[in-house]
């Protein structure tokens, strides 16, 4: 397969994916939803998930927390068959009693139907800043030891560049499919992260090898040499973490849902990032680095 | 030769059928916890209160106050003998749940006004919180500092979040109180309030405990010590004894010392719990979370057989894809879950959802590294070599390739478990489990099954992944 030749479509598919990312966060602002479907784990106020074990309308429900609070629920969500989540600002404690009193009352629920959480302001702050505080302290440390490892720059460059295109799309795919952004998010995105790596490290690492057989200066057979080595693996592993991830789509609770659906999408592209992106950056920072060099010792 | 290996790959195939086993029954029986040991304990605990508090009459020391160890080490009997509710040991029903997994409640405390106190009055504020859970009944709730200035407390099978964190909301009332003759708590004398500091000292050898306290609390204090000269004075966290000193002398100038057997970690615990009832900062619940016991239920019994379904995939694709060498790893593959599960509920760390989850893909990596290994081996044999040659070479050439991969999921890990919290910890903490076994699933049990089998006589290309 040639990977260097195409390298340009490549990067446009990549393009087009994350742009649709953007995209879906902008539109999703500009409609006033927030660019995320924030969960209160980021945006602070308390959340009741319930199980009401009958079919009732939002509006219903609405009415009995309007009844309470003085004002509709900001968000009511409907789960599969009989659960809701109802999102509100945060609740006193008391009010958040008379709330659940009410409704099981009128549903004839026990206590066990009920999830409740609330989360303060000071809490949601510090979990934006820790989610993105993660995902850049993870890409440094990754680039050191790559660069260190391989002892080439270019390398641990090109992979952690492939690892911000698999971030770009994963957290696209959260604004697209408006999949609840928790404290989940960062370990996704750093287990995305963990899997890219690996495989394009898997890359490289054979790269690395065929520079003996193939000549250092002779990027675009290193390159396709060593995609195409590894490409059954690459397909291979790739495989089975989807198979185990959409396993856990199909018949996880919805949690688990949360967590599986964007590390499937993860998944898929860190594959096509460390096969059909990370060699071609790396093709392109090592000959522009080629080309400087020799125009350097020509100049002399 | 042969038949020495054949011996030792029928030893490596029991050993793995040995752990699965355990992992699956468990060493020595099942746990079982019952509703009404809580309670037994509670007024075992009470009880011993009574009894301490009247048993000391008379240990006078040197020092302003004097007290035995025996109060103190009483609070840390009640909470040792309810941590150990374990019974067997290895299987999968030792594992410890996390609250997302089997119901309960946690509340996350922080400072009204999100300031950061220092690390003494934090670990005062753990400690008063520690002392207030069990106060209220709950001794299964564990309360752990989380980064600089919140604390975590998780309550496990309760289910009204409301009532849990109205009870345990408002911060413990620390009081000196005189002692009644039966042992039971007289006036209040002085004001937890009015404890400027308390601390853990040195003196002639010992470890002792010493008090300070403001202008309120000198004048409180002597006027108390004078009155009971010989007495006992009682500490009280609400209406639980923490320690009964006796008062060898009137303290005029604020500052005592408490005698008594410490060890340091005593005197440590008992000034912690003195500085809880003079905390600089309140404790506002920033955050709570009540997951119904059946919620719960639910989602462990559903993703565990997403999880099983996934890993029984991975198997039916691994022998069919590289037949032998496939076989082998899914023999290392069901020893690699085997060994996760006994070592998960060996150390105890928490099983949360997304832990689940960090085990699958566990299996992922696991499987990875078998597929390089074999993908490898596939090359070496089509380039001709012998099949001990490449199964040599398939593992020398794979392995920095493994280790690098391996390693750097293991520093992303690293920033979640000291960024993440919660189930976010557990999460980072089985994927670390997972990675470490699985590199050792696949790097020395695959390897050690294909040389087994190689020396064996199986040597046939053809079952390798040669043409």
């Amino acid at each position: 397969m040639k990977i260097v030749k195409y390298r340009k479509i490549y990067i446009v598919i990549s393009m087009v994916f994350i742009i649709i990312g953007i995209a879906a966060m902008i539109f999703n602002s500009v409609k006033g939803n927030g660019a995320f479907n924030y969960d209160i784990q980021f945006t602070g106020g308390t959340s009741i998930q319930v199980d009401l074990g009958q079919a009732v309308s939002d509006e219903e429900v609405s009415q009995v927390i309007q009844d309470i609070t003085g004002e509709a629920p900001a968000q009511i969500q409907s789960l599969e068959e009989t659960s809701k989540i109802i999102k509100t600002k945060s609740l006193e404690v008391e009010t958040r009693n008379e709330i659940q009193e009410a409704l099981k009352d009128k549903y004839g629920i026990e206590n066990d139907s009920f999830t409740i959480q609330d989360v303060s302001g000071t809490i949601s702050s510090e979990m934006k800043k820790n989610s993105v505080l993660s995902i850049v302290i993870s890409c440094v440390c990754m680039l050191i030891y790559v660069s260190l490892r391989f002892k080439d720059f270019n390398i641990g460059a090109s992979s952690v560049l492939a690892l911000c295109h698999d971030a770009l799309i994963v957290t696209g795919s959260y604004a697209l499919l408006r999949i609840p952004f928790n404290n989940n998010y960062i370990a996704v995105v750093l287990t995305i992260l963990g899997y890219s790596i690996n495989a394009t490290i898997v890359i490289f690492d054979r790269l690395r090898e065929d520079r003996k057989v193939i000549g250092r200066n002779n990027f675009e057979a290193l390159v396709d040499t060593a995609v195409n080595q590894t490409l059954r693996r690459s397909i291979f592993t790739s495989l089975t973490v989807f198979f185990t991830v959409v396993c856990l789509c199909i018949w996880g609770v919805d949690s688990i849902k949360q967590f599986a659906l964007p590390i499937a999408v993860g998944v898929v592209a860190g594959a096509y990032s460390s096969v059909f992106i990370s060699g071609n950056i790396w093709y392109i920072l090592a000959s522009l680095r080629f080309k400087k060099k020799q125009a350097k010792t020509g100049k002399k | 030769m042969k038949g020495k290996n054949v011996f030792i790959l029928l030893l490596v195939l029991v050993a793995i059928a040995a752990l699965t086993a355990v992992s699956l029954l468990g060493v020595g029986n099942a746990a079982s916890t019952s509703d009404s040991s809580d309670e037994v304990q509670y007024e075992l605990a009470t009880d011993e209160n009574g009894e301490l508090a009247t048993d000391e009459n008379g240990s006078a020391q040197i020092v302003a106050i004097a007290t035995t160890e025996a109060t103190t080490v009483e609070g840390e009997t009640a909470s040792e003998t309810t941590t150990e509710e374990r019974i067997g040991y290895g299987g999968y029903k030792n594992i410890k749940l996390g609250l997302d997994l089997k119901g309960g409640v946690y509340i996350v405390y922080g400072p009204e006004n999100d300031e950061t106190p220092d690390s003494a009055d934090m670990d005062a504020a753990v400690s008063m919180l520690q002392q207030r859970v069990e106060y209220k009944g709950y001794y299964d709730a564990e309360v752990s500092q989380e980064g600089t200035n919140k604390i975590r407390v998780e309550i496990p099978g309760v289910e009204d979040a409301a009532a849990v964190v109205e009870e345990i909301g408002e911060a413990a009332h620390l009081t000196f109180r005189a002692m009644n003759d039966d042992g039971t708590p007289g006036d209040i004398l002085v004001d937890g309030t009015d404890v400027e500091d308390a601390g853990k000292a040195y003196q002639n050898n010992s470890v002792v405990v010493t008090l300070k306290f403001n202008e309120n609390g000198r004048q409180a204090f002597a006027e108390a010590t004078q009155n009971n000269v010989g007495k006992q004075i009682g500490i009280y966290m609400d209406d639980m004894l923490i320690s009964a000193p006796t008062v060898n002398q009137a303290i005029t100038d604020g500052n005592a010392i408490i005698t008594g057997d410490f060890d340091a970690e005593g005197a440590e615990d008992l000034a912690a719990k003195i500085r809880s009832g003079s905390l600089p900062f309140s404790l506002k619940a920033l955050e709570y979370n009540a997951v119904g016991a059946r919620l719960g239920a639910d989602s462990l019994s559903t993703s565990v057989k997403a999880g099983a379904v996934g890993i029984v995939l991975v198997l039916v694709f691994m022998l069919l894809v590289y037949r032998l060498p496939g076989f082998l790893a899914d023999i290392a593959l069901v020893g690699y879950t085997a060994i996760n599960i006994i070592i998960l509920s060996l150390t105890g760390i928490s099983l949360t959802l997304p832990g689940v989850a960090g085990i699958v893909l566990g299996i992922g990596m696991a499987v990875d590294a078998n597929v390089i290994v074999f993908e490898r081996i596939k090359e070496e044999i089509r380039a001709g070599k012998s099949v001990k040659t490449a199964i040599h070479n398939g593992f020398d050439r794979a392995l920095s390739a493994i280790l690098d991969g391996n390693i750097t999921t293991l520093i992303a890990c690293a920033v979640l478990l000291w960024l993440g919290t919660g189930p976010i910890k557990g999460f980072a903490q089985t994927l670390i489990l997972s990675i470490v076994v699985s590199m050792f699933s696949a790097l020395v049990v695959t390897r050690l099954l294909l040389n087994l089998c190689a020396n064996i006589g199986i040597k046939s290309p053809k079952l390798y992944g040669g043409k």
